[in-house]
């Protein structure tokens, strides 16, 4: 039986193999790039390949610090969509020494089915618990999902707190806030899906919520920068469930939004790296690993970046805070039949007309 | 002097009572312990020889009751055992002397007399032969009121003929009873003794003669 | 086990103990493993089967078609234990509904309610796996559906080996407080042993008295045999002394009368030639007597010297007492003894009745070899070095014998013939020196003519 099974493995895995080599030789790759930028150390250097959802301006200033503290790497830097990151690495075998993604179901998934490498040194076992997953998945930020809003539209309105406070606030004024609800389109970002399964997940109120925001005729969105962009427009009262860290950078320029954070849970997503069975550079990718997760001791480039370091007293800042627990659990809303289920019950609460 | 013997051997014991006969002694034999307690009840003796080793118990008992009885009569063992097991044991038993088997007669008489003469003497122990007088245990010959002193060998042989005077005496009779039997003495040996005697009797009324092919004997001069 | 006959009781108890102390420890941390081993996998096994019924638990019908809603619980609760990767199939007779495609089925799908636990190796790593089936009724027919969930055992070898290291650990700990207590049983065991050869090395040599000692039971045979045996030896001791006494008087009682009658025969024969042979006959009787008590003195001795007795006594004393006895010999040949000694008491430990006999040896070969009217000298001196005792006749001396030669058994002077004796006496003195640490010394008078025999001691 043993046997069998064994063998059977072994001929599929010679045959990937043959056939992913194949396919890079002979096919140009299929997974969509957003951006692609090269931070080249003059002379000698090694290269580090990095795929990323992460936006250039968001990561740049890591980059360089990284290539301050650790002279002579060059790093070429992908951004991509968490759905292509996947494609990437899960379907074509494309080459990378570090995946940085937000998309923990997909990192996670990436881990399990075999797709990472382990690593591991004083800085990951410094991290928290809930920040690591196996040696392979390290969190290194930490962004709560929370609700952005116009503070024109809430003009003498006392601000909801929970998401039974958001129902009641959107049943009661109806005129108020038609088409003027922003929400991730889960069906195109993995963030949005993985907010979404996890509220529904924690919470029965997500699915009456959903149900009102379809009645409001809510409007949807590929990523939070255009909810952002649309609250301090004016052009939308609200967006639920936007990151964090995109608000927080978003602050500065953009007069008239708000953050709230809701009190009954929050959602806390990880950013999280791993170093693909890819990689090539795997020395390289250990210390960009180390320098993330020690990113809580650089209070510079956290304000550069307005990203959140992954920090073990995340309760103690906010008690509803829930960070998004690394793992198989995450694995369930990526199974196709109950992704189908899930988004077709969305879809059929959000879309009403 | 009066002997008891208490010696279990008869052989032994006949050939010892006939020569202490022989010189004159008075001897008892007693061949068993209780003969011997017997005997002391019945007499008293000078001087007792005393077999270790008797047929109805140990000679060492028969001292040790001795002693526990106040007897004051000296007491030489006769001892056939190792010198070295016993010995002491019968000193501390209160034997004045032991001797040990086979003994020569000359040094059994000396061991009597030492011990008799710390005892301090017996009654007769003095002959008169004219105008002499040998003390045995002082080892003394006077006459005239004077008094010579005389060496063993000198007393032993004195003793030989005021033990029978007028009888004659061989040389070689004179030098078994002298000499030990180990001893390669000639006969000239006997006349320097003579010689010594003489000279010790001279003034007085006694005078040791040569018999002409025969040996000496004690005369008075006339 | 094999043991040389020879080797201590302690040493062959403490590495048995330790052997079996290394075996219990052994067996603890097999034992240990094994138990942990299948508590890890039984506990991984039933949060497995845990998984694989929520999830054939959410198998349902609809539009005619099978499907099922994956409980978030049901991957989540394998994510508890351990960070092992996971693996699930749903498949409906060999079409996979959901999951991994390529996760193995049982050959034979299990029945309803039962569960088929499996290992195998899966994507380069040992999984573990559960499979149930459940007959969902769809579009009016009954479907198998079969579930499989695996899980790597990562975790699993994890808390094993970890188990394994506090059982190593504990086994390490259980063999080294073993060992201490080894080798305090081994002491305690043996201490009675212990005691019992201290109770013998105390005694004295010539106690020969019943071991009373308290011992264990065991040692009660041991014990036994030895009071029996020490009571032969006392008995076979008092026998051999006795016998020796016995031999003594046995030899000399006849000497005693056949010489006591020939010397009484010779005053009455006369004629030369009978007196001759009476005196080569008494000659004789002395020669064999005096060999004979000599031999039996020499047996004694040798006998004592072996377990010396140890009495506490005075030197001068002692020589003193042997001089006295010895007189009416002296006087018999007019020989005089002088005797000098110190003001001071000589203490000496010893055995006193081997040096009397020692002693008396000497003055007694002294005697016999001084001519008649003369002197023997007896000194004792003490100084810091020891004692010295000497006696110094006017005999004829060693002449050219060696002087080594004499101490020897049955050695005589070569100048000697015509005296009796049997050439034991300085043997006997010098092996009775030699047991008290001393020595003799032989050598010619140095003021005139004679020998100088000497027994010096150390100081005690």
């Amino acid at each position: 039986m043993r046997f069998a099974y064994f063998s059977a493995a072994l001929t599929t895995f010679a045959l990937s193999l043959v056939f992913s080599i194949g396919l890079g030789l002979s096919q140009t790759r299929a997974y969509v790039i957003e951006d692609h930028r090269n931070y080249t150390w003059p002379g000698d250097s090694s290269i580090l390949r990095i795929i990323s959802t992460a936006d250039v301006n968001v990561f740049e200033p890591i980059i360089v610090e990284f290539q301050r503290s650790y002279p002579g790497i060059t790093v070429d830097y992908t951004i991509v969509s968490s759905t292509e990151l996947m494609t990437a690495l899960y379907e074509e075998g494309a080459s990378f020494d570090l995946a940085i993604s937000s998309a923990m179901d997909l990192q996670t998934k990436l881990a399990n089915d075999g797709f990472a490498q382990s690593y591991r040194s004083d800085a990951t076992d410094a991290l928290p618990k809930w920040a690591s997953w196996r040696g392979q998945v390290f969190a290194f930020t930490q962004e709560p999902a929370v609700l952005v809003i116009s503070e024109a539209a809430f003009e003498g309105m006392e601000l909801p707190r929970t998401r039974e406070d958001v129902i009641t606030l959107l049943r009661d004024n109806p005129e108020r806030f038609s088409g003027r609800i922003g929400t991730y389109d889960v069906r195109i970002s993995g963030a949005g899906y993985l907010f979404a399964t996890q509220d529904s997940r924690n919470t029965d109120s997500y699915w009456r919520l959903t149900e009102v925001m379809g009645r409001l005729n809510a409007q949807l969105y590929g990523g939070s920068d255009e909810m952002i962009t649309d609250v301090a427009s004016g052009r939308l009262a609200l967006a639920y469930n936007v990151v964090g860290s995109y608000a927080a950078s978003r602050l500065a320029d953009s007069p008239g939004i708000r953050i709230l954070q809701y009190d009954d849970f929050l959602n806390v997503m990880l950013r999280s790296v791993l170093i693909p069975v890819t990689a090539q550079n795997p020395r390289g990718a250990g210390l960009m690993i180390d320098f993330l997760a020690t990113l809580d001791t650089r209070a510079g480039l956290e304000r550069l970046t307005n990203l959140t370091p992954v920090k073990s007293d995340l309760y103690a800042t906010n008690s509803a805070s829930r960070p998004i627990r690394l793992g198989p659990g995450l694995l369930v809303f990526l199974d196709q039949l109950k992704k189908e289920i899930f988004l077709r019950n969305w879809a059929n609460a959000i879309e009403q007309q | 002097m009066r002997f008891l013997l208490v010696e279990d051997n008869i052989q032994l014991a006949s050939a010892v009572v006939d020569r202490l006969t022989l010189d004159g002694h008075a001897v008892d034999h007693a061949d068993t312990i209780s003969a011997a307690h017997a005997c002391i009840a019945a007499a008293s003796y000078d001087l007792i020889l005393l077999d270790i080793m008797l047929p109805d118990g140990d000679g060492r008992d028969f001292l040790a009751a001795h002693r526990r009885a106040a007897n004051k009569t000296p007491v030489i063992v006769l001892t056939a055992r190792s010198q070295v097991s016993d010995r002491v044991g019968l000193l501390d038993l209160g034997a004045d002397d032991y001797i040990t088997k086979p003994f020569e007669f000359s040094e059994l008489e000396a061991r009597c007399r030492a011990v008799l003469r710390r005892q301090g003497g017996v009654a007769d122990n003095r002959r008169s032969f004219a105008n002499t007088v040998l003390d045995s245990m002082a080892a003394t010959l006077s006459f005239d009121s004077t008094e010579r002193n005389l060496r063993n060998r000198e007393l032993r042989l004195l003793e030989i003929f005021y033990g029978s005077p007028g009888q004659i005496f061989t040389k070689s009779h004179l030098m078994d009873r002298l000499f030990s039997f180990d001893e390669e003495a000639s006969e000239n040996a006997i006349e320097v003794y003579i010689g010594r005697l003489r000279k010790k009797l001279e003034g007085s009324a006694a005078k040791i003669e040569t018999v002409r092919g025969l040996g000496y004997r004690l005369v008075a001069v006339s | 086990m094999f043991w040389p006959a020879k080797s201590s009781i302690r040493r062959r108890l403490t590495v048995q103990l330790l052997v079996i102390a290394a075996a219990l420890s052994l067996v603890f941390f097999l034992i240990v493993r094994v138990i942990a081993d299948q508590a890890a996998t039984a506990t991984q096994d039933n949060i497995l089967l845990a998984s694989a019924t929520s999830i054939s638990d959410a198998l349902y019908s609809e539009r005619g078609a099978v499907t099922v809603e994956i409980p978030y619980s049901a991957l989540s609760m394998l994510g508890t234990i351990s960070q092992d990767r996971v693996f699930y199939r749903v498949s409906e007779g060999g079409r996979t509904l959901t999951g991994y495609d390529d996760l193995p089925l049982p050959d034979v799908a299990p029945r309803a309610a039962q569960s088929r636990f499996d290992t195998f190796l899966y994507r380069g790593e040992t999984v573990r796996s559960v499979a149930v089936s459940r007959t969902v009724s769809s579009g009016g027919s009954n479907v198998d559906v079969t579930v499989v969930v695996a899980q790597t055992r990562l975790g699993l070898a994890l808390i094993s080996s970890r188990i394994s290291f506090f059982a190593a650990i504990f086994g390490v700990l259980f063999f080294l407080v073993a060992t201490a207590l080894s080798l305090l049983a081994a002491q305690s065991a043996l201490s009675p042993l212990e005691r019992l050869k201290q109770s013998l090395q105390r005694r004295g040599a010539h106690d020969l008295r019943p071991v009373q000692a308290e011992l264990p039971d065991e040692l009660t045979p041991l014990v036994d045999a030895l009071n029996n045996f020490m009571g032969r030896l006392r008995a076979s001791l008092a026998q051999s002394e006795d016998f020796i006494a016995e031999a003594a008087h046995r030899v000399r009682t006849p000497l005693a009368v056949v010489r006591a009658q020939a010397e009484i025969a010779l005053r009455r024969v006369e004629r030369p030639e009978n007196k001759t042979s009476l005196r080569e006959m008494i000659r004789a009787v002395d020669e064999s007597s005096r060999s004979a008590g000599q031999l039996l003195d020499h047996a004694m001795v040798t006998f004592r010297t072996d377990a010396l007795a140890d009495d506490e006594f005075d030197l001068a004393v002692v020589t003193k007492s042997v001089c006295d006895h010895l007189l009416p010999t002296a006087e018999l040949k007019d020989i005089l003894l002088i005797q000098q000694f110190p003001d001071t008491p000589c203490p000496f430990r010893g055995d006193a009745i081997l040096m009397q006999n020692a002693l008396r040896n000497v003055l007694d070969n002294a005697l016999k070899y001084s001519p008649a009217d003369s002197t023997v000298h007896i000194g004792v001196d003490s100084d810091d070095q020891g004692y010295r005792i000497s006696f110094n006749d006017q005999g004829r001396g060693f002449g050219s014998s060696d002087v080594a030669s004499l101490t020897q058994r049955f050695s005589r002077g070569s100048n000697v013939a015509d005296i009796v004796g049997s050439g034991l006496g300085l043997t006997i003195a010098d092996e009775v020196a030699r047991a008290h640490n001393g020595r003799l010394e032989i050598s010619s008078n140095p003021k005139g003519p004679g020998a100088c025999v000497s027994l010096i001691f150390p100081q005690p």
